[in-house]
This record gives C-alpha cells, sequence and structure tokens, in this order.
C-alpha cells in the first residue's frame, strides 16, 4: 500500500505547480481572474500543449488515459495555485461521459484535448436539489429527432463551454431512475438560452433554457444514462477532492509563516497557544482530507456501491475540513484574512464553492447514509 | 422574578411598531436581512426619520438629545426595529464617539458635535487600529506633536472603515512617548476635509466598499479638538467597554432578520415535491439556529435588564459579542445553504443584460453577508481577544 504519488505523478504535479507558479502570481491572477480573454485562452492552449486535458481521455479515444492518481496529481496543484479553470468539468467530468464510443462523442473528445473546446455537465435543476435523478427536462421524439424543454438551475463551471451535456427525459416520470439519456448540446444551439455568472472563486457557472431545441445529440444508449451520470460525477468529484487538499495545506502553509512573522503584543503571534491549538487543528484537517480523498480516489467510478459511498464519504469530509481550514487561515490573519489583496481570502472562497460543488454536504451525507 | 413587560412597555412597542410599519423601503429589506450595511445614503436618510421622531438616539440621556429611554425600552425599539427590517442604525458616531464626547468633552465640543451625529449632518469614523496595531492597539505609531495652538499629526491608519464618505474622525495619536506604552496617547477629532488627510480603499473579499487605509501627513488639528487631557486618551475608551453592550445586543436583536430570510429561502426552494423547510434534515438545523438565537437574545435581555436594575455588565458585552458573531457567522452560511447552487451565481457575467430578472431577490446578497459575516469575528476586538478579556475580566486570569 502507497499513498503517496509515484515519480511521474510527482513530475506532473511539479510541472502543474510551476505553471501556477508562473501564471497566477499575486499580480498576474487579478488578470487572470478579471477575465481576459486573451489570456486565459492562451493559458488554455499551453495546458493543452502540455497534454493535461487529455490525461483522463482514454487511449482508445486518442487520450493519455491516466489514473486518477494522476489526475489528482494534477488537480492538488491546481489547487495550490487556485488556478479557476474549467478544467475537472471539461477535462475531467466530460470524458467520463462522452463513453459510448460514438463519432459525436469521439469530435468532442478531440477537440477536449487539443484545448479546441470546453465542455459542461447540465444536470441540476429548480427543484431537483443535488439529486441527479430527478429530471424533469424532456427530450421527446419528433421525426426522427430529440427536442428538449426544460431548465438547468447550475452548470458548474459552464459559463464558458462550447458544449453542454444535458440529461434529459426520454422515459419515465419526473423522479425515477430509469427513462433518462444524455445529450450533446452546442452552446449555440437554436433554442438555447445561456445565463453565464461569476462565482465568488473565479469560476463561471451557467444557467440554461431549452425552448423547443432541435439538434441535441443522444450519447448512449436511451433511458439508462444514470448510472454513467452517477460515475462520472463521482470521478468530478474525486478531481475536486484533490484540488482541496492542495488549496489547504497550501493556505495552511502561508498561515503557519504569518504566525511566524505577524507580532502583536511584542512576540510572533504564533507563541499564543491559542492560536498554536488552531493551526494544529487546521493540520490535523489537511491529514484527514488527505487520506480520505485519496482512499476514495482509488476506486472512483467503480461499479459498485462502496466506491460511490466512499466518495459520498470523502466529499462530506474534504468539504468540512476545508472550509474549517479556510475560515481559521481567514481568522488568523485577522483583517488582513479579510482583504482581497492576500491570497488567503482567495483560498477560502474556493473551498467555499468546491464545498458545494456537484452537491453539498448535507447531499452526500445523505447519500452515504442510503 | 418578573419576566413579563409591564403595561407601560406594551403601550411603548405599540408606538414603536406604529412607527415602523410601512416606513422601510422594500429594496433595504433584503439587505439588511443579509447583514449588509445600507448604502451611506440610505443609512443617512434612516438616521434622519429616527432624528425627526425623535428617536435618532435611543441609548443617550435626554439632555444630549437622546430618548433617556429604560434599557428595556431600548430592547423594545430594537427588536420592533428588526421586526420591521429597519437596518442597525450606524454606530461609530452614536455609540462610539458621542458617549465619549457627552461623557469628557467641553461644553463647546458638545454644542457643536452631539447635535449633528443624531441628525446625520455628520458622519464619524473610528481612526483606530494602523498597520502593527490590531489586536495591541497600544502599539500605534502615529504621532501628534504639539505646535502653538495646534496639533501636527503623522502616521498610518488603517481599516478605517467608511473613511470615504464619513465628514469627521477621531483619532487616537501618541502625543508623548512614556514608558508605560498607554500612556501618552491622545484622543483628537478631525475633520476630514482637513489637508493632509489621504484616503485609500481596502478591497475585501466581500466585493463591498467597506474600508480604508488612511495616510496623515503633517495634518494641523487645533488643540480645542483635543478630548479630555493630552495623553489619557486610553482611558476615556474605557467608558465604551460598558457601553459596547449596547452595539453588541442591538444586533444581536437583529439576527431575527436572518431567521425570516432563511425561512423564506428555505420554503421557496423544493427538492421533489418537498419544500427544504419540511425536509427533517434542515428543519432541525433551522431550529437549533433559531434556539441559540433565541438564548442570546434572552441573555441580551437578561442584561439589559439588569442594567435597569443599575447592575455593571461585566464582562459580558464580551459574551453577547462572541455569540452574535459565531451565529451571524451560521445563520447566513445556512441562508447559503438553502439557497442551494445558484447562491454560487454571484454576478452576471460581461455581455449579459444588467439586472438578473429570473435571480430571486436575494442573490447575491445571502453569499455577500456570508463572506462578510467572517469579519464579525475579528474586527471590534477579535473572538480570541474576546476570550482574553472573559478570562481577565471574569475570572482574573
Ligand atoms: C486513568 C489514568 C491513567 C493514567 N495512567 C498513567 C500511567 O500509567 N502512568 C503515568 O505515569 N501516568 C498515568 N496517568 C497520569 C497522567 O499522565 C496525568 O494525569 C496527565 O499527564 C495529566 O497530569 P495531571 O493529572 O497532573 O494534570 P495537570 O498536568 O495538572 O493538567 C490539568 C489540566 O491543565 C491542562 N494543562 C496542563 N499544562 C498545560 C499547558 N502547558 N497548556 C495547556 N493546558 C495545560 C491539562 O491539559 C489539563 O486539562 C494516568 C492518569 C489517568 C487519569
Ligand atoms: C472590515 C474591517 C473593518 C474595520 N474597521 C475598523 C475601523 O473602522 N476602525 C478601526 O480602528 N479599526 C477597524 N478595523 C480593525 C480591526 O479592529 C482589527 O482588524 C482587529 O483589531 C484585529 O487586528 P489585526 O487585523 O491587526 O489582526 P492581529 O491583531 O494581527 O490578529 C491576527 C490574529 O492573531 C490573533 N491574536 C492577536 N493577539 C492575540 C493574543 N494576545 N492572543 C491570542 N490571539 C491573538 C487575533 O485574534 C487574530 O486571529 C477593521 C477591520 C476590518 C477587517
Amino acid at each position: 500500500m502507497d499513498f503517496n504519488y509515484n515519480e511521474e505523478q510527482q513530475m506532473l504535479f511539479d510541472s502543474v505547480d510551476r505553471f501556477g507558479q508562473q501564471r497566477f502570481s499575486q499580480d498576474k491572477r487579478r488578470q487572470a481572474l478579471a477575465g481576459d480573454i486573451a489570456l486565459n485562452q492562451k493559458h488554455w492552449h499551453e495546458m493543452a500543449e502540455l497534454g493535461w486535458l487529455m490525461i483522463a481521455i482514454p487511449e482508445e479515444a486518442g487520450g493519455l488515459g491516466g489514473s486518477m492518481a494522476d489526475v489528482m496529481a494534477i488537480t492538488e496543484a491546481m489547487g495550490k495555485n487556485l488556478v479557476h479553470y474549467p478544467f475537472v468539468a471539461t477535462s475531467i467530468l466530460a470524458p467520463a461521459l462522452l463513453c459510448d464510443g460514438s463519432d459525436a462523442a469521439n469530435v468532442v473528445l478531440d477537440k477536449i484535448g487539443s484545448g479546441e473546446a470546453k465542455v459542461a455537465a447540465a444536470f441540476l435543476e429548480a427543484n431537483s436539489g443535488y439529486d441527479l435523478y430527478r429530471v424533469g427536462t424532456t427530450a421527446s421524439s419528433q421525426d426522427g429527432a430529440y427536442v428538449l424543454s426544460g431548465e438547468k438551475c447550475h452548470v458548474e463551471d459552464g459559463g464558458d463551454a462550447d458544449w453542454y451535456l444535458v440529461s434529459a427525459r426520454t422515459g419515465g416520470s419526473d423522479d425515477e431512475v430509469e427513462g433518462i439519456s444524455l445529450f450533446l448540446v452546442p452552446k449555440d444551439a437554436p433554442g438555447l438560452t445561456v445565463e453565464r455568472f461569476r462565482s465568488i472563486d473565479g469560476h463561471r457557472h451557467a444557467r440554461l433554457r431549452f425552448d423547443q431545441l432541435r439538434g441535441a445529440q443522444r450519447i448512449g444508449e436511451a433511458d439508462v444514462a444514470l448510472p454513467v451520470i452517477e460515475r462520472g460525477v463521482a470521478k468530478g468529484i474525486g478531481a475536486h477532492l484533490a484540488e482541496a487538499i492542495g488549496s489547504m495545506e497550501e493556505v495552511s502553509r502561508v498561515t503557519l509563516e504569518h504566525l511566524k512573522t505577524r507580532e502583536q503584543f511584542g512576540r510572533p503571534i504564533g507563541s499564543f497557544q491559542v492560536l498554536q491549538h488552531r493551526i494544529v487543528d487546521m493540520k490535523i484537517a489537511c491529514e484527514e482530507a488527505r487520506s480520505i480523498g485519496s482512499f476514495a480516489n482509488v476506486h472512483v467510478g467503480d461499479e459498485n456501491s462502496s466506491a460511490a459511498q466512499r466518495i459520498a464519504a470523502a466529499k462530506v469530509r474534504v468539504s468540512e475540513c476545508g472550509i474549517y481550514v479556510g475560515k481559521q487561515a481567514v481568522q488568523l490573519h485577522g483583517g488582513l484574512g479579510f482583504s482581497d489583496e492576500l491570497i488567503v481570502s482567495h483560498h477560502f472562497k474556493r473551498l467555499y464553492g468546491l464545498s458545494v460543488a456537484y452537491g453539498s454536504i448535507d447531499h452526500h451525507r445523505k447519500r452515504y447514509a442510503e | 422574578m418578573e419576566l413579563n413587560f409591564e403595561a407601560a412597555d406594551i403601550a411603548f412597542r405599540d408606538e414603536v411598531r406604529d412607527f415602523f410599519a410601512g416606513s422601510i423601503p422594500e429594496d433595504w429589506r433584503t439587505r439588511v436581512r443579509a447583514g449588509l450595511r445600507l448604502n451611506p445614503e440610505e443609512l443617512i436618510h434612516y438616521q434622519k426619520m429616527l432624528a425627526e421622531r425623535g428617536w435618532g438616539a435611543p441609548t443617550w440621556p435626554v439632555e444630549y438629545g437622546g430618548t433617556g429611554w429604560s434599557p428595556v425600552q431600548q430592547y423594545i425599539f430594537w427588536s420592533e426595529a428588526a421586526r420591521a427590517d429597519a437596518p442597525a442604525q450606524f454606530h461609530q458616531g452614536l455609540e462610539l464617539i458621542g458617549p465619549i464626547i457627552f461623557t469628557y468633552g467641553t461644553p463647546e465640543q458638545k454644542d457643536k458635535y452631539l447635535p449633528r451625529i443624531i441628525s446625520a449632518d455628520d458622519w464619524w469614523c473610528q481612526g483606530y487600529s494602523e498597520p502593527g496595531a490590531g489586536s495591541d492597539l497600544a502599539a500605534l505609531k502615529t504621532t501628534a506633536i504639539k505646535d502653538g495652538d495646534h496639533y501636527v499629526l503623522n502616521g498610518q491608519k488603517m481599516w478605517t472603515s467608511y473613511a470615504h464618505v464619513a465628514s469627521h474622525v477621531f483619532v487616537l495619536a501618541r502625543s508623548s512617548q512614556e514608558e508605560k506604552r498607554q500612556r501618552g496617547i491622545s484622543l483628537l477629532l478631525l475633520d476630514m476635509e482637513s489637508p493632509g488627510i489621504t484616503v485609500r480603499k481596502i478591497p475585501t473579499m466581500d466585493e463591498k466598499y467597506h474600508t480604508n487605509d488612511m495616510f496623515l501627513d503633517n495634518v494641523r488639528v487645533p488643540v480645542e479638538n483635543l478630548i479630555g487631557e493630552e495623553g489619557r486618551g486610553w482611558e476615556y475608551g474605557k467608558v465604551l467597554l460598558d457601553r459596547e453592550r449596547m452595539v453588541t445586543a442591538s444586533v444581536a436583536i437583529f439576527l431575527k432578520q436572518t431567521i425570516s430570510a432563511i425561512r423564506s429561502a428555505a420554503a421557496r426552494r423544493v427538492i421533489g415535491n418537498v419544500p427544504l423547510i419540511e425536509q427533517p434534515g434542515f428543519r432541525g438545523k433551522l431550529a437549533q439556529f433559531e434556539i441559540e438565537v433565541m438564548a442570546l437574545q434572552t441573555m441580551v435581555l437578561r442584561l439589559m435588564a439588569d442594567a435597569a436594575n443599575g447592575a455593571e455588565s461585566g464582562s459580558r458585552g464580551s459574551m453577547v459579542k462572541l455569540r452574535w458573531s459565531q451565529l451571524t457567522q451560521e445563520g447566513t452560511a445556512l441562508w447559503v445553504e438553502a439557497l442551494g447552487p445558484e447562491a454560487m451565481h454571484f454576478e452576471a457575467m460581461e455581455g449579459e443584460a444588467a439586472g438578473l430578472p429570473s435571480l430571486p431577490a436575494d442573490m447575491p446578497y445571502a453569499m455577500q453577508g456570508a463572506l462578510y459575516a467572517r469579519v464579525t469575528s475579528i474586527y471590534g476586538g477579535s473572538s480570541e481577544i474576546q476570550h482574553d478579556i472573559i478570562a481577565r475580566r471574569a475570572f482574573g486570569l
């Protein structure tokens, strides 16, 4: 048993870390966050050239066929440097969904790998909570084509997507497990309205409305997409866990540095026992998160219920630990922690965002218990 | 023990309730519930509204233009204000410098400043903290050197909230170097128009403009703007310790507003066919929050009743501040949770139509409130410092 990255994964981590440090240093971050489109596009192409965007695409489909540990090495380094691009949605979740070997899917996979296209998954609806089986959007078959109607209230990282992977009903009632199919919809499809939103962590999400939309391409078999969707989301979550771990450890490191250098009452604030204990609890939270996060990731996407349960457990605990660490990092920095200038509040906000991406703590606690 | 309001209190409550009925504009109410401060113009408008009714300074004695209300009446007033989603009054003039002026100020200072605080013609901000002096305020380095009939101030203040809109600032500065750091600090009243004051925004994580760096470069302040005696400014702050309960107590009462915000969000959001508010897990969490708010409010009520009977509050103001900040943080986070994934939709992106007609009115304020809430355990004496104060004052540790 070995919880550590192998040599290649460590090299992958280091190269993403270098990329992050160079492109996302304090001053450059601001420009990237401000939505400088040319700059964001340049970064995305660099990421493609380095092969990261095809890490999770199977070799048969022209990708690298990497393992979840490879994925973790990348997203952990992204979390450490707060790279805010839609890597997980596009390069982890979407490839897991585009697995039917069809031409339509392979065309998109190619473009994902080459950095030409971004893809996001549209599952959540106003009345669905985070339950993936609650699908009210319909896809009715008319003259041999599908017509989509309905709304998706939140598409994680969907703000810059070129394609959406949409769950819609081809059968069954709103909360039935059967009858859900998956569709590929280009962003400029007639009948599609996209509203885009910036989140607190620089990620860009979307809300979609399908108004008698034609031209959606079904991916995989009709009516039985739910298991594929659930396994795909599990992989997205797995990648996010590592991102959270990277962010938690980095913000803890920055906080420890602050405790040693900030002086009040004529001594470093790290000499106050209450703060020593707090940073120790932050460290324990990081240890817990890394342990359960790695453990859950090893079998993520397996077709059995214990894999699903583990990822739900890890999602709950890593989210809780992440929020704790983020809050305490802010608290221990005092007023500076609340400022926009220091990286600390940005880590807190990302950890907050990660805690609800692909399902809140309560949602996953419920899934675990089911 | 008598825990019911007296008939006179009930009559007073009805009078206050009548006053607030329909008086708070709808577009204030959501932001108020989020625990977010209204814009300066709105707060000024609100303060003027109260002043016109004679209620501009609920905690001040009548001789200085206050209401002379008993603590129980103050409690009732704030409860009714909270019930109507009225904002908390801006406190830096009313609760911080005002009481110092009426306790230690000269007759001229009282005449000049107090009425204008009540009428909101002046807006005060607090220039205490510095880059090197936060929790350890006595480490402040800004100097005030006497030069004829003026003090000349030099130094950097930090986190001076609302300095960008304020007309005046009260500043602690070192007028002499003494062995004991708390000595030699003077409290001075400055006009923000004075030459040599520069204000620079500090961007904060909630993306709202609250606070500033304030640079003092040879700012000349007339000696008549000194409060009390030179070098004794530190002591004057102490009067605030006991009044602090007024500020914390009043804001604690406003937690009711967060409860109604959570309730309405959770009633709107349906999962499957069941509103979130009817789902046992969420119901339990909300009930727990309401119970803790109730406990804090009874703690406040008891504090006010004791105060009415002439008892000192001891360190109970610190206790209320601690619990209030925790509950503000938990409440706003619960509200964000109730809203679901869309709470993350902080701002419509470039190129989209302005305004978000399809978003409920409480977004993005819930998220902004939750982010802002993080600072409540940092400013006004951090939670760690509050624990120290209680250990010292209550237990002599
Ligand atoms: C059931 C039991 C079995 C035990 N078995 C053994 C045994 O087999 N062999 C053996 O040698 N001993 C044994 N002990 C003794 C045990 O190790 C001591 O009780 C322990 O070290 C605490 O010492 P104390 O009881 O003197 O408490 P104290 O040291 O007086 O501590 C009192 C409290 O103060 C806190 N405290 C003390 N110092 C600090 C500090 N610097 N900062 C913050 N907080 C502080 C402590 O955490 C504690 O809450 C046993 C004790 C118990 C209760
Ligand atoms: C939004 C905002 C608005 C503000 N508005 C004003 C204003 O209008 N006017 C004004 O004068 N100031 C204002 N402040 C300043 C505020 O009062 C200080 O931020 C606060 O006193 C903490 O000081 P600091 O930021 O320097 O943190 P530090 O004092 O450096 O504290 C850093 C950490 O160390 C801890 N710590 C410090 N000393 C101890 C100790 N002895 N034991 C244990 N832990 C300790 C703190 O609790 C904190 O967690 C504002 C601050 C903010 C963020």
